[in-house]
């Protein structure tokens, strides 16, 4: 039904776009923050990468996308904790602006093409084709992913992981053991928007192009990954939840590719995708309502009965 | 140790809903005091410990804890030496985080300015963990790895404890802990305060709608209305006082009688 190279490519951007899944799990899961930065720092990712490869410097793009995207998600803390903006509105705020902070790293243009310049792809190409073949790319971005994966894991195990775990689950306990919950909103929200940034700037040199547009939706397509790896993997200790993340962020793009084949128009992604989303977060509460029109009925008919 | 001058507290300032919750209020707590503190619902006994705690800064007068000025700390740097448990078993813990977890984020109290934020919890702490929760009798020892949204109230509340105590606080406030919990487990809750307090001489303030605990506990109590204190008992005048005495050195005190149900109905039980 798929053929290899589809399954290929899945894989790939599945790897790439698990960092926004993971993003999405540490501001939404763990913070219970609705981050709607997400899409604007995943472009500045992109902006910032094709930029810096362009001048030349493929590895660096990453650091300097990381950097720029923690920035980001510094101005939405910033706005919510210490200006009192409610959270969902700072993230629309933020993301308003890195419209046009996208377009000015990009010098004023809505996409740039890095067609005669290296990337990180094409320079480790050398090295790794003749050990893994066509399969090289997906190393390049598995190895990324996974690093940082294992990297959060590290991190929420540790005294200042659990403190950023307990803002998201009990503020008030947190500020009763003397932990600085601002501080804590914070750099949670710098690490999330860090990694959605890397990832763009990952997603940008895989498709050797950036668009002021890709980041568009990204928000509700890191928390489709999540909810879906969630749902299938469970949750449970931090290995696990990473681990749902990947699962989910792989198999969402292996629905977008079986969407592709039986002919959905690219146009209609999003709406399935948001579908998706919009279905599988109501589900606690549709479960509950049939659930309770069964004992209902029940009680109706039995009744009647008597 | 704990020193209040002329506090006060007004909320929605200017408007309809205008209330002055704590009014020109003065109390002095001394080292090792073990208070209770009664009265009607909307005296000010809440509004006082969150004065204390820092959930808002006063308008008007001035706290000190041990000599340090309080007044604008805020909540999270007061916390450092202030415990404290509310009535709801729930608000004192983070429920999807295992007891171990919540153990580690209270002991991160004795962490220095910029504490080590990415080391992990090492092996003694916890066995130190396991050894204090030992000491509560409920078999939480053996369920470290747990949620704590998987204990019961009463659990919950001992845990709470644990975590307000395992640093030693130099002032614990409690604000009704045990009136969320069946009688056997707040009996059981109240008895882990007792000893906890008097083992380690914590100095502490307890609000209670219980006449009885309010006399039984302590070697001091405070009456609240109207947001100021209205009766403060200690030493002789305090011995072998009865529920009765109380209730009508209050009336006398606060020109009405004591308009809350659960304090009428826990002193009608004796009767």
């Amino acid at each position: 039904m798929l053929s290899l190279s589809v399954v290929q490519n899945a894989l790939e951007v599945g790897f790439i776009y698990a960092l926004v899944a993971l993003a999405l799990f540490v501001s939404y899961s763990i913070l219970d923050i609705a981050d709607l930065t997400t899409d604007g720092s995943f472009t500045l990712g992109c902006a910032v990468s094709a930029t810096v490869c362009i001048a030349g410097h493929p590895l660096l793009a990453l650091p300097a996308a990381i950097l720029a995207g923690a920035l980001a998600g510094f101005i939405t803390a910033f706005l919510q904790t210490r200006l009192g903006v409610p959270s969902i509105l700072a993230g629309i705020v933020t993301n308003t602006g890195l419209y046009t902070i996208n377009l000015a790293v990009m010098g004023f243009s809505s996409n740039l093409a890095l067609f005669n310049t290296d990337t990180l792809f094409s320079s480790a190409r050398e090295a790794l084709f003749p050990v893994f073949g066509s399969w090289y790319k997906l190393v390049i971005a598995a190895a990324i992913t996974l690093l940082v994966s294992a990297l959060i894991v590290l991190f929420l195990g540790t005294r200042l992981g659990i403190s950023i775990r307990a803002t998201g689950d009990n503020a008030d306990m947190v500020r009763a053991s003397s932990i600085n919950t601002t501080t804590m909103i914070t750099i949670g929200l710098c690490i999330a928007n860090a990694m959605t940034s890397l990832s763009g700037a990952v997603l940008a040199q895989y498709n050797k192009s950036a668009d002021i547009n890709l980041g568009t939706g990204m928000v509700v397509i890191g928390l489709a990954s999540l909810i879906i790896g969630q749902t299938l993997v469970g949750k449970g200790s931090m290995w696990r939840c990473v681990l749902a993340v990947l699962v989910g962020s792989v198999l969402y793009r292996f629905i977008i590719a079986v969407a592709l084949k039986l002919n959905v128009p690219a146009e209609c992604l999003k709406l399935v995708s948001a579908v998706i989303v919009g279905f599988a977060i109501a589900l606690p509460s549709l479960k509950g309502w049939a659930a309770f029109q069964k004992k209902r009925l029940a009680a109706v008919h039995g009744k009647e009965e008597k | 140790m704990l020193e209040l001058t002329n506090i006060s507290k007004t909320f929605n300032p200017g408007t309809v809903n205008e209330k002055t919750a704590i009014s020109h209020l003065n109390f002095k707590l001394e080292d090792g005091d073990f208070v209770t503190i009664v009265g009607s619902n909307g005296a000010g006994k809440s509004t006082l410990f969150n004065a204390i705690a820092g959930s808002f800064y006063v308008d008007e007068g001035s706290i000190y804890l041990d000599g340090k000025n309080f007044t604008y700390l805020p909540e999270y740097k007061r916390a450092k030496v202030i415990g404290r448990l509310f009535q709801d078993p729930l608000k004192g813990t983070a429920p999807h985080m295992t007891i171990e977890e919540n153990l580690s984020l209270a002991y991160l109290r004795t962490a220095k300015r910029g504490f080590a934020a990415f080391s992990t919890v090492s092996k003694q702490e916890k066995e130190m963990f396991r050894a204090h929760l030992a000491l509560l009798g409920m078999h939480l020892e053996d369920r470290m790895k747990h949620p704590v949204g998987l204990l019961s109230g009463g659990q919950r509340q001992a845990l709470t404890l644990l975590m307000a105590t395992i640093v030693t606080p130099k002032l614990l406030l409690l604000d009704e802990h045990t009136a969320a919990l069946d009688p056997g487990t707040a009996e059981k809750v109240l008895e882990l305060t007792r000893s906890i307090v008097s083992e380690r001489k914590i100095s502490c303030m307890m609000v209670t709608h219980n006449m009885h605990q309010a006399l039984d506990l302590g070697n001091r109590t405070l009456m609240m209305s109207d947001g100021s204190i209205v009766l403060d008992l200690k030493g002789e005048e305090r011995k072998g006082l009865t529920v009765e005495d109380l209730l009508r050195k209050f009336r006398q005190k606060a020109n009405k009688a004591l308009d809350n149900d659960r304090i009428l109905l826990s002193s009608l039980e004796t009767e």
